[in-house]
């Protein structure tokens, strides 16, 4: 049954918040949690989409976008957690905002054993890099998680992380 | 163009030196932004005077031309300059492909070829056993990809990285000599809020 609220919204939801905190870049490498998100962004031409070949291209690309006076956010799974750790020292030394907007493999159901390392992992190792992690584990739960997220970015001049939770998103079952 | 006060010399072993270069490419830069990454390039900008539109880092290896490609799209009037080495490079390539993907005309990315990682005891780079950057860079798809050796070349490069004609890859080879460390601030904070206020002024501060 689908529910009847605006619950399955919330990809667009954060689009919104995007919107109202005026960011104007999305680094990302693709996940499937984030496909609606991601085709919102790309149909706006006041945000500059781009994709990256490794997750840590983000940390990098979004402080030189700070130094330019423009926000960002970088979109990715928890397993592209593990791609930026060394690089989470440029936003913590320079004292400069990095938002992150995680969606979680190897968390609640997960079918594939090599998701479930950094899917365990995700939060302690941002944690251990400095970073300000919420958690999102209910539909309700992601827009407030991530509007709170940029906040801490913008408001605190650091690395700021919601990892939504694969109980919202479903697990893959690769028809199993 | 108008004369030129640096002097773009070449060392003993006919190789490009350096801060000559990097000095060259900066002299009369009209604003243009200059990101340097980790080690020497950070000390050769430094060399070639230290402002508030210099960013050397001091570490995030890997992540200078991705730092470049943000600044480069949040600042389109601008040009911006990424100056770094061969190890740092190697160890972000695949930004090069982004970049091409994005198409920044305000961006250059300069790599310092000495072949070796300076820092670290002179252990040699993969671009010491053939690894051609500016192929690479050529392959990414990046239209203006050079290899740079004199003095000549490197008059071409600094005109068009000065007349804004980007995406510029320029793989240069130099001199592997080590020269004296002159090192910028070391607080890192002060040199994003440094650039940052030359770029937007007070306002920089209140975002």
């Amino acid at each position: 049954m689908q529910p009847e609220n605006s619950a399955e919204d919330w990809p667009d939801q954060i689009y919104g918040l995007l919107k109202d905190h005026g960011i104007r870049q999305v680094a990302l490498v693709p996940d499937a949690g984030h496909s609606r998100l991601i085709k919102r962004c790309l149909a706006d031409n006041d945000i500059k989409v781009v994709t990256l070949t490794t997750e840590e291209e983000g940390i990098g690309m979004l402080f030189g976008a700070w130094l330019g006076g423009e926000k960002g956010v970088l979109l990715m799974q928890s397993s592209g957690v593990g791609n930026c750790i060394n690089m989470l020292s440029v936003a913590i030394a320079h004292r400069t905002p990095l938002p992150m907007i995680v969606t979680m493999r190897g968390d609640y159901g997960e079918f594939n054993p090599f998701q479930v390392p950094m899917g365990n992992a995700t939060q302690t190792v941002l944690e251990a890099m400095g970073t300000l992690v919420k958690r999102a584990d209910t539909p309700e739960d992601i827009a407030p998680t991530v509007n709170a997220t940029l906040r801490m970015a913008y408001n605190s001049y650091r690395p700021t992380a919601t990892l939504i939770g694969q109980r919202v998103i479903g697990a893959k079952t690769f028809g199993k | 163009m108008a004369q030129m006060n640096t002097k773009i010399e070449t060392g003993a072993t006919g190789k490009l030196l350096r801060r000559t270069v990097v000095a060259a490419l900066l002299e009369d830069r009209a604003g243009m932004l200059c990101i340097a990454g980790l080690g020497a390039p950070a000390w050769d900008i430094t060399a070639a005077g230290d402002c508030p539109e210099n960013l050397p880092l001091w570490g995030g290896m890997g992540g200078a031309a991705m730092m470049g490609l943000g600044l480069a799209l949040a600042q389109p009037e601008r040009k911006v300059l990424v100056i770094t080495g061969d190890g740092e490079m190697l160890m972000g390539i695949g930004s090069l492909a982004t970049i091409a993907v994005q198409h920044p005309k305000n961006l250059s990315i300069v790599v310092l070829d000495n072949e070796h990682y300076g820092e670290t005891g002179m252990q040699e780079t993969h671009t010491h056993h053939g690894v051609d950057l500016a192929a690479m860079a050529k392959g990414a798809g990046i239209g203006d990809c050079r290899l740079v050796k004199t003095p000549a070349e490197v008059l071409a490069l600094r005109s068009a990285i000065h007349a804004g004609a980007g995406p510029i890859f320029a793989q240069v080879k130099i001199d592997e000599q080590t020269l004296p460390l002159v090192l910028p601030p070391r607080e890192a904070s002060i040199l994003q809020a440094r650039m940052r206020e030359a770029i937007m002024g007070k306002a920089a501060h209140l975002q």
